[in-house]
């Protein structure tokens, strides 16, 4: 079957109500351009806070067990129990080698990093400050934060008695890289460690607060001797990490802890703005398919006549129907061609003029081919569900009246 | 000569199951042959329009059955209606309804591109020769809003004549016509008769143009009243 005809008179007719084609066709385009412009943005912020959050933090955190709670049930000594939590004594994680290991072979999970953290004094002949000793693996806690990334002066370098710090704490102390800081801890050793590092996290509590060191020493400083705090992991699906920790705390029996868990109120006001973006989304919609289709009814009314002639001349209602439908198919292809071109336009104008409090880019302007695709489809089936009630309307017409008036 | 066209008892009333229901054509019986060249006249308000509209299949008969080359057009769909109309019946109205947004030459294709009869070259070439016959030979291109109501009026005609159809209905096609033009659209409906063999039903008001016609069939008050052959 061709299509010539309906095609034919389509177009024509559109060309004829220049007006308002143009009108509607903007609507559409306006509508296509605001959607896309709005998910598009708020997609790639999304993605950004999401990693510049995840980017120092592990996905997952494996602690101890909480001893309290199991005493609580066990026995009467809760005041001891209460007094030998307030005393801050780090635990460790028993057998963590052996935890360490399943995590590894865990699908799902791609970096796992032991650490021994614990809190200690950071001094100069200057200054005293409280700071969190961070006992790492390098290999392996590279892995889950990347900081070299972050470091801003020297090498990221924990061997020996080297140690990297924040340029916070770096600046509260007084000191530079190749100078030394004394550690001490809880009951008073000392450790000299020598600066080759400063980091910037983009974190201030952090920059003040994080003191690398190698594993080992951290283990005797914090006086847990061959034991860790903590298992740090990173996941490959960001989203299921959640899942995944409460699999691994089922299989451990130790704390297990996503970062959808510690960062909720993020994810909250995440999904807040996504539900908000529908809702925008769903009137967007709707506003222009009301647009298509009181557009087209004042065509049909106006094309009255036409009709008229066309079906005396032997013109069936389905040819008569598809002709409207097909301008609401014109108008929804063709307004989202254009919506897409202009969403881009405001995405790039967006990424220049908006930047980064660093003045790095916030946002580069580029277009999801799935959301344009998904828009695009969504743009035609509107405009040709817009136009199925004028269309109806044009097809039913009587033609003897159309000719008579 | 076989009939082209029969009416048997055709009836035709408005308003039907209201108060104001009323019967406008009363049991009309009317035969046309192949080739004719006819005349409906009567005074205003007596039906022909509506006669010429029923003849047409652009709207049912309330009873009464409607023979066309043969095919009665009770219980068939509109579908099928619709077809049989575009392909059968030429129509030329009183005031011409060309499309505004076509050119002369696209308006008398129109038929053709609606069924889909002849691919677009020989459409184009046939609408050319229709438009050279009705002495339009120069306004191909031009839009109806640029022609006069003649010229108009002549597109109507080469654009009925389209697809060769056996049987072209006219309600007043001069009715909006000075007498000069007038005139000359009723001698080239004479000549197309005459040359194509292409059957004439004619509404006019004009009795001298009626007495020019083969056949006459006067309406009064919904009856038919005489009918001549000459
Ligand atoms: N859709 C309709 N509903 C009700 N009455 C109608 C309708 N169409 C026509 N009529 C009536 O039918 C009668 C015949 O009308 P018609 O148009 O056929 O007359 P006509 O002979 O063509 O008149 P004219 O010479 O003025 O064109 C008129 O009284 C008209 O009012
Ligand atoms: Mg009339």
């Amino acid at each position: 079957m061709s299509l010539a005809f309906e095609w034919l008179l389509a177009i024509r007719f559109l060309k004829e109500g220049r007006m308002q084609s143009w009108l509607i066709l903007a609507g559409v385009t306006g509508g296509v351009a605001i959607i896309i412009f709005l998910t598009q943005l708020i997609n790639q912020l999304q993605g950004t806070i999401i990693d510049r959050v995840l980017s120092s933090q592990a996905h997952i955190v494996m602690r101890p067990a909480e001893e309290v709670v199991l005493r609580l049930n066990q026995s009467e000594t809760l005041t001891a129990a209460l007094i030998q939590q307030r005393g801050q004594r780090l635990r460790s994680i028993d057998q963590w080698e052996s935890f360490a290991q399943l995590a590894r072979t865990t699908p799902g999970i791609k970096a796992v990093s032991p650490l021994a953290t614990g809190p200690v004094f950071a001094r100069n002949n200057l200054a005293s400050k409280s700071v969190v000793l961070m006992g790492i693996v390098p290999e392996d806690y590279l892995k889950v934060v990347d900081m070299n990334r972050y470091l801003v002066k020297g090498r990221f370098d924990v061997s020996s008695e080297q140690t990297v710090i924040g340029t916070e704490l770096a600046k509260d102390l007084g000191v530079g890289l190749g100078d030394r800081i004394q550690i001490v801890n809880e009951v008073g050793v000392v450790q000299n460690l020598t600066i080759v590092g400063l980091f910037d996290i983009n974190n201030k509590d952090l920059n003040k607060r994080w003191v690398f060191t190698q594993l080992r020493l951290a283990q005797s400083l914090l006086n847990i001797p061959g034991g860790v705090s903590s298992i740090d992991l990173t996941v490959h699906d960001l989203f299921g990490a959640k899942l995944l920790a409460q699999r691994l705390s089922k299989q451990t029996g130790l704390l297990v802890e996503s970062w959808m868990e510690t960062n909720s109120g993020l994810l909250n006001a995440l999904s807040n703005q996504t539900v908000t973006n529908s809702l925008i989304r769903v009137f967007v919609v709707i506003i222009v398919a009301l647009g298509i289709a009181s557009v087209l009814v004042v065509s049909v009314v106006q094309k009255q006549k036409e009709i008229g002639i066309l079906r005396a001349m032997g013109a069936t209602q389905q040819q008569v129907l598809r002709i409207f439908l097909m301008q609401g198919a014109l108008f929804g292809s063709l307004g989202s061609l254009m919506g897409v071109s202009l969403a881009f336009g405001l995405l790039t104008l967006f990424a220049t003029v908006y930047k980064s409090p660093d003045g790095s880019m916030m946002f580069t302007a580029q277009l999801d081919p799935n959301l344009v695709v998904m828009a695009s489809i969504v743009a035609m089936l509107v405009g040709i569900l817009a136009a199925l009630l004028p269309a109806r309307r044009a097809a039913r017409m009587d033609p003897v009246q159309a000719i008579r008036s | 000569m076989n009939p082209i066209l029969q009416l048997k008892q055709i009836r035709k009333s408005y308003n039907i199951g209201t108060s104001i229901e009323t019967e406008i054509l009363h049991g009309i019986d009317i035969e046309l042959s192949a080739g004719s060249f006819s005349a409906l006249t009567g005074p205003s308000g007596s039906g022909k329009s509506t006669l010429l509209n029923i003849i047409g299949l652009l709207e049912p008969p309330t009873s009464g059955e409607l023979v066309i080359s043969g095919k009665s057009t009770q219980n068939i769909s509109d579908d099928q209606l619709t077809k049989l109309r575009g392909l059968n019946i030429g129509f030329v109205f009183q005031f011409h309804h060309l499309l505004p947004a076509f050119n002369a030459l696209e308006n008398v294709m129109m038929p053709s591109i609606i069924h889909q009869q002849l691919e677009k070259n020989k459409a184009e070439r046939r609408a050319q020769q229709l438009l050279n016959a009705v002495g339009l030979a120069s306004a191909t291109q031009k839009k109806p809003n640029e022609l006069s109501g003649g010229m108009q009026q002549r597109v109507a005609i080469a654009r009925a004549l389209m697809l060769n159809p056996p049987l072209v209905l006219a309600d007043e096609p001069t009715g909006n016509l000075d007498t000069h033009s007038a005139d000359d659209i009723f001698k080239l409906l004479e000549r197309i008769n005459q040359t194509e063999g292409i059957s004439f039903l004619i509404v006019t008001h004009d009795m001298k143009l009626a007495q020019r016609c083969s056949s006459r069939f006067h309406l009064v008050d919904g009856c038919l009243s005489q009918s001549f052959e000459t």
